[in-house]
């Protein structure tokens, strides 16, 4: 027995001894991967001076920037991208002369597993063939579901009062409130001459709100064509409109009125948008451009002071439509 | 040395397989297929700057006067987003190259998603059993849009303002629920709630690029999954094997270095070309206007369908059922955005075609889909010039009314008739073609043996 | 095309663009200078250069003509508003800008190198105001302390047509032109007259002191804070999109043609 073991033990090293041995060979005598390419010592010079460069700018940027050169932002970007460039021309270059680019050939993946699909499906169907009563499960579950993933996208709505569209038909402007310039200094009848336009703001209001500003000019009263019931809202001729365009909600703040009306288009007031055009003298109406509204009036009066005020709220809600822009004035 | 970390690594995670298989993996080459990955790294250069500029942006409306390095606006009133922005451009140290170099990533970002989704397109890598990689694409496209968009109104300058206005009109502008709509979103009507700001802010560093990121890996590994498509190989059959270069070593310096040339170009035009100098453009305000206020210029094509509708709100019974900004702010980029994405699947019905496609088409070589794609691409850009015409006007003196009329009139009849000359040119390529095979063909037989 | 075929193409292309060029910048037919080299005194030279110019459009004694007739000098329609009560201040903006005289009514009167010279222009200028009355010729002194002031004010009245840093634009109906040629005296001048579709701001509303400061912030918009680098004509997005369309994607689009491979044929 002994002598048995004993021959079986040398065996076994020396198998072991003949194992390690092949393996060192084997680590020596690899298959090669990846293929090999001659070596290119003057491409290699180039991209190491290429990359020794890269790090000059790069330390240029630091130099720069603690430096506080004129025209910082050039010379930083000037001295950053240029490094970038040179490292990456580096890469480039090394990439067409020495790093090796091999051709591999590789197969597709096949397009559909169905011996998996199908296991899957067994899966599936193997899990619940024992359930009796799957339909109601089915239905149970869509109720939870349906009715939780409602419950939880609910909170959403607390982003705005969606449901409350009251706040469009709002507006600062009512009865008596004064016009007001931009330094806040009331204005008067007599201030507003022809052939300009003025921006106005309520009073004592808030300014930053679509319905604040108004655009006013005054119009000869023989070219006056206010739409009924409109009659009395421009005393003067002076009118005031919506400085925010019926279309898309920008700023109308262009005037153009004719040096010479016989030669010259008429007065207008335009979005530099998309070049809504809006006639000041028949109540806002669109001449030209996309505007699907008239820009909404507000009337004014001229009161014993001989200031502006409004005489109302405006003939319609302002700024861009929506469903229920038609239906209502706005209220004050 | 490297042996170490090698084992280190395969040892704590596995991934020894993985990484050979990674290192070794084959793509096809061809220059348009690197179109995709110079988006990728714009995204990169625009999430690393982005990272910066969060550091000093305030997300805030409420008002503060500005007493800085910019004399134009020292004394005036302006809200602190605004103000963060002129300080983030004078008084942070290499602020402004980040800041730009950030606005320039994002329009080279876009552009390259576009003439990325040109060439996948015209070669037909969308079709079986890449659609899914299509459809994440051009959710990418249009979530890119919405996220270059609130980052460029964040500044609350003259420019984006206007810009951020007429968002909101064409919120308001969706039949039945536009105003409810713009509530959700602005909390209150234009210009919204005070939480307006940081919600837009939050939509812009976190939300749309953690979407975008998202789509972005699912894109990639899509893409890894079923393989890059080729163009045919006369050597191999190219529907079952495909003949790339593996990712390592040749396609590393080659990648690594289009990235870092992507970075590069993008900070080289980030110091030395200005863009988006919001200082000059003042502050925004409701009642205030700039002649010329353009938006990004992927945003162009909005613009103008948003000029070249004629007026009219579609109005029911004093219900008014379609605002007028609808058809050129909503419609118009929904109908192209359904024509992306069911593209693929109205293509397998007209064609007949259900096969799985490894192989790219020549454009030549689909002559229907390539007139159309012409014919549709013609139609956005037209509507895109449209956009620019009161530029064309002041550069080139063409009437701008002028301009409006040839537009409407030629949105209809110029795209049908690119598609049918580009139809007709793909044709005759092919033909050519033919006709030079034959000629060769008869050469080798008339060889003598 | 042969090579020889494409470079006389490109020689007709280039010979018509400058003959146009050169074509617009000819004054329209018909001005005619005062013979015997101008040694009249000022309003009698300024009586003859009116006479041969501008009486057929605005009339002999400045009147106005309101209804177009073609009794024009130089075969244009003659039409023309009244001059009577301008002073010395519009016809000294009109003539120094080179916008007047104009080759019909209605037409958008345009910068361009003046058609008259120095001596001339007083001449007609002293002659106009002769009719009675009017401002003179302003003196604006444009104060370079509160720019901020200035933008508020130019943002408000003016950006509107002219852009915010006075590129100009357009309006319906009309050019609007830049502001980057303009004298503190022209933008005073415009200012009050309101020329052809442009508001005419009276001192109610835009005070001289007020003028002033949007002189200023005019005259530092020549030449904005270009902290970024290249400008691009500070018109906002437009270039911008051109440049990262004409400059970076094809730069990198190359760069992709460079590194990738191609089809072989």
């Amino acid at each position: 027995m002994n002598e048995s073991n004993g021959r079986s033990r040398w065996k076994l090293v020396l198998v072991m001894a003949l194992a390690f041995l092949r393996g060192i060979r084997r680590r020596e005598e690899r298959e090669p991967i990846v293929e090999e390419r001659g070596g290119d010592r003057r491409a290699e010079m180039v991209v190491a001076l290429l990359l020794l460069a890269a790090a000059a700018c790069a330390v240029m940027f630091v130099v720069v920037y603690a430096l506080d050169w004129d025209n910082l932002t050039q010379w930083l970007g000037l001295c950053l991208g240029a490094s970038l460039l040179l490292i990456a021309a580096a890469l480039i270059y090394a990439g067409e002369t020495f790093v090796p680019t091999e051709e591999l050939v590789e197969e597709y993946p096949a397009i559909e597993h169905p011996e998996e699909q199908e296991a899957i499906e067994q899966i599936g169907r193997e899990s619940v063939a024992g359930f009796t009563r799957k339909r109601l499960l089915v239905g149970a579950a869509s109720a939870a579901g349906a009715a939780l993933g409602i419950a939880l996208v609910v909170p959403a709505a607390s982003f705005g009062p969606f449901l409350d569209t009251e706040s469009f038909y709002y507006s600062p402007w009512r009865r008596d409130r004064r016009l007001v310039d931009e330094e806040g200094k009331p204005y008067r009848a007599e201030d507003i001459e022809y052939d300009t336009f003025y921006t106005a703001f309520p009073e004592d209001a808030y300014r930053e709100e679509l319905a604040a500003a108004l655009v006013v000019v005054r119009v000869a009263p023989d070219e006056l064509e206010m739409p009924p019931g409109r009659e009395h809202w421009a005393p003067e001729g002076i009118v005031a409109y919506s400085k925010v365009c019926t279309h898309a909600g920008c700023a109308v703040a262009l005037y153009r009125k004719p040096l010479f009306a016989p030669a010259e288009p008429s007065p207008a007031l335009v979005c530099p948008c998309h070049y809504s055009t809006f006639n000041p003298a028949d109540g806002g109406s669109v001449i030209f451009g996309p505007a699907g509204r008239d820009l909404p009036q507000l009337p004014l009066l001229v009161d014993s002071e001989g200031e502006l005020r409004a005489a109302g709220n405006f003939s319609a809600p302002v700024g861009p439509s929506f469903w229920g822009v038609r239906t209502r004035r706005p209220t004050a | 040395m490297i042996r170490r970390v090698i084992r280190f690594l395969d040892t704590r995670t596995g991934s020894a397989p993985l990484l050979r298989k990674t290192l070794r993996y084959a793509f096809p080459d061809h220059w348009s297929f690197l179109l995709g990955e110079v988006a990728l790294y714009a995204f990169v250069v625009l999430v690393a700057t982005g990272i910066y500029l969060t550091f000093f942006f305030e997300p805030s409306t409420a008002q503060t006067v500005y007493h800085g390095a910019y004399r134009p606006l020292q004394g005036m009133e302006m809200s602190k987003a605004y103000a963060s922005v002129v300080h983030i451009s004078f008084d942070v140290k290499a602020g402004l190259l980040i800041r730009q170099t950030h606005h320039w990533a994002a329009d080279v970002f876009i552009a390259a998603i576009v003439l990325h989704l040109i060439r996948v397109f015209f070669t037909g890598a969308y079709r079986k059993p890449r659609e899914l990689t299509y459809l994440i694409g051009v959710m990418m496209l249009f979530a890119a849009l919405l996220e270059g968009y609130l980052g460029y109104s964040l500044a609350d300058d003259l420019l984006s303002g206007m810009g951020l206005a007429i968002g909101y009109a064409v919120a308001m502008s969706i039949p039945f629920v536009g105003a409810n709509l713009s509530l959700l979103i602005w909390g209150h009507p234009f210009p919204g709630d005070p939480s307006f700001w940081p919600r837009m802010y939050i939509g812009h560093v976190l939300f749309l690029p953690v979407l975008i990121g998202g789509l972005l890996a699912a894109h990639l590994a899509l893409v890894a999954s079923r393989h890059h498509t080729q163009f045919r190989r006369p050597t191999i059959p190219s529907e079952r094997k495909l003949i790339g270069i593996p990712t390592f070593p040749g396609q590393v310096p080659r990648s690594l270095g289009l990235m870092i040339a992507v970075a590069g170009v993008l900070v080289l035009l980030g110091g030395l070309v200005q863009i988006n100098p919001i200082w000059l453009w003042g502050p925004y305000h409701v009642y205030d206007g700039t002649n010329g206020a353009q938006p990004d210029w992927y945003l162009g094509w909005l613009i103008g369908a948003l000029r070249l509708v004629p007026h009219f709100d579609v109005v029911v019974w004093n219900r008014t059922l379609v605002p007028n900004p609808f058809w050129g702010g909503a419609l118009f980029p929904l109908v192209v955005l359904t024509a992306l994405l069911t593209w693929p699947w109205v293509e397998r019905r007209f064609t007949g075609d259900r096969r799985a496609h490894n192989v790219l088409d020549r454009p030549r070589d689909a002559p229907v889909r390539t007139a159309i794609g012409a014919g549709f691409l013609s139609l956005v850009v037209m509507i895109f010039l449209a956009g620019a015409s009161d530029r064309a006007l002041v550069f080139l003196g063409i009437s701008y009314i002028s301009q409006v009329w040839a537009y409407r009139i030629g949105v209809w009849i110029v795209p049908i008739l690119i598609g049918f000359v580009t139809w007709r040119f793909c044709l005759a390529l092919r033909a050519m073609e033919e006709v030079q095979a034959e000629q060769e063909a008869a050469v080798r037989s008339a060889q003598p043996d | 095309m042969s090579r020889r075929r494409k470079a006389l193409l490109a020689a007709v292309l280039v010979a018509g663009f400058a003959a146009a060029t050169v074509a617009r910048a000819q004054p329209p037919s018909g001005i005619v200078h005062a013979p015997g080299g101008g040694k009249q005194k000022q309003l009698q030279l300024g009586a003859e250069l009116y006479a041969a110019n501008c009486s057929s459009c605005h009339g002999p004694q400045g009147e106005g003509v309101l209804e177009a007739n073609n009794r024009g000098a130089g075969d244009i329609t003659a039409q023309g508003p009244p001059l009577q009560g301008v002073g010395e201040l519009a016809p000294d903006f009109y003539l120094r800008t080179g916008r007047m005289p104009l080759d019909h009514a209605g037409e958008e009167p345009e910068r361009q190198r003046p058609l008259f010279n120095g001596r001339e222009i007083d001449a007609i200028t002293a002659y106009v105001a002769s009719f009675g009355g009017g401002p003179k010729v302003p003196d604006p002194k444009p104060d370079y302390g509160s720019l901020s002031e200035g933008m508020s004010l130019f943002t408000e009245h003016c950006a509107g047509c002219h852009q915010i840093v006075g590129e100009g634009g357009y309006v319906t109906g009309a050019k609007v032109p830049p502001l980057q040629h303009a004298t503190p005296t022209e933008i005073a001048e415009a200012v009050r007259i309101g020329p052809f579709l442009m508001p005419k701001f009276p001192k109610s509303q835009i005070s001289d002191e007020d003028l002033d400061k949007i002189i200023a912030y005019v005259m530092t918009s020549k030449s904005p804070e270009d902290a970024g680098g290249f400008g691009l004509g500070h018109i906002g997005p437009v270039p911008e999109g051109m440049v990262a369309w004409l400059v970076a994607a094809v730069v990198l689009a190359g760069l992709c043609a460079v590194i990738g491979g191609r089809l072989s044929s």
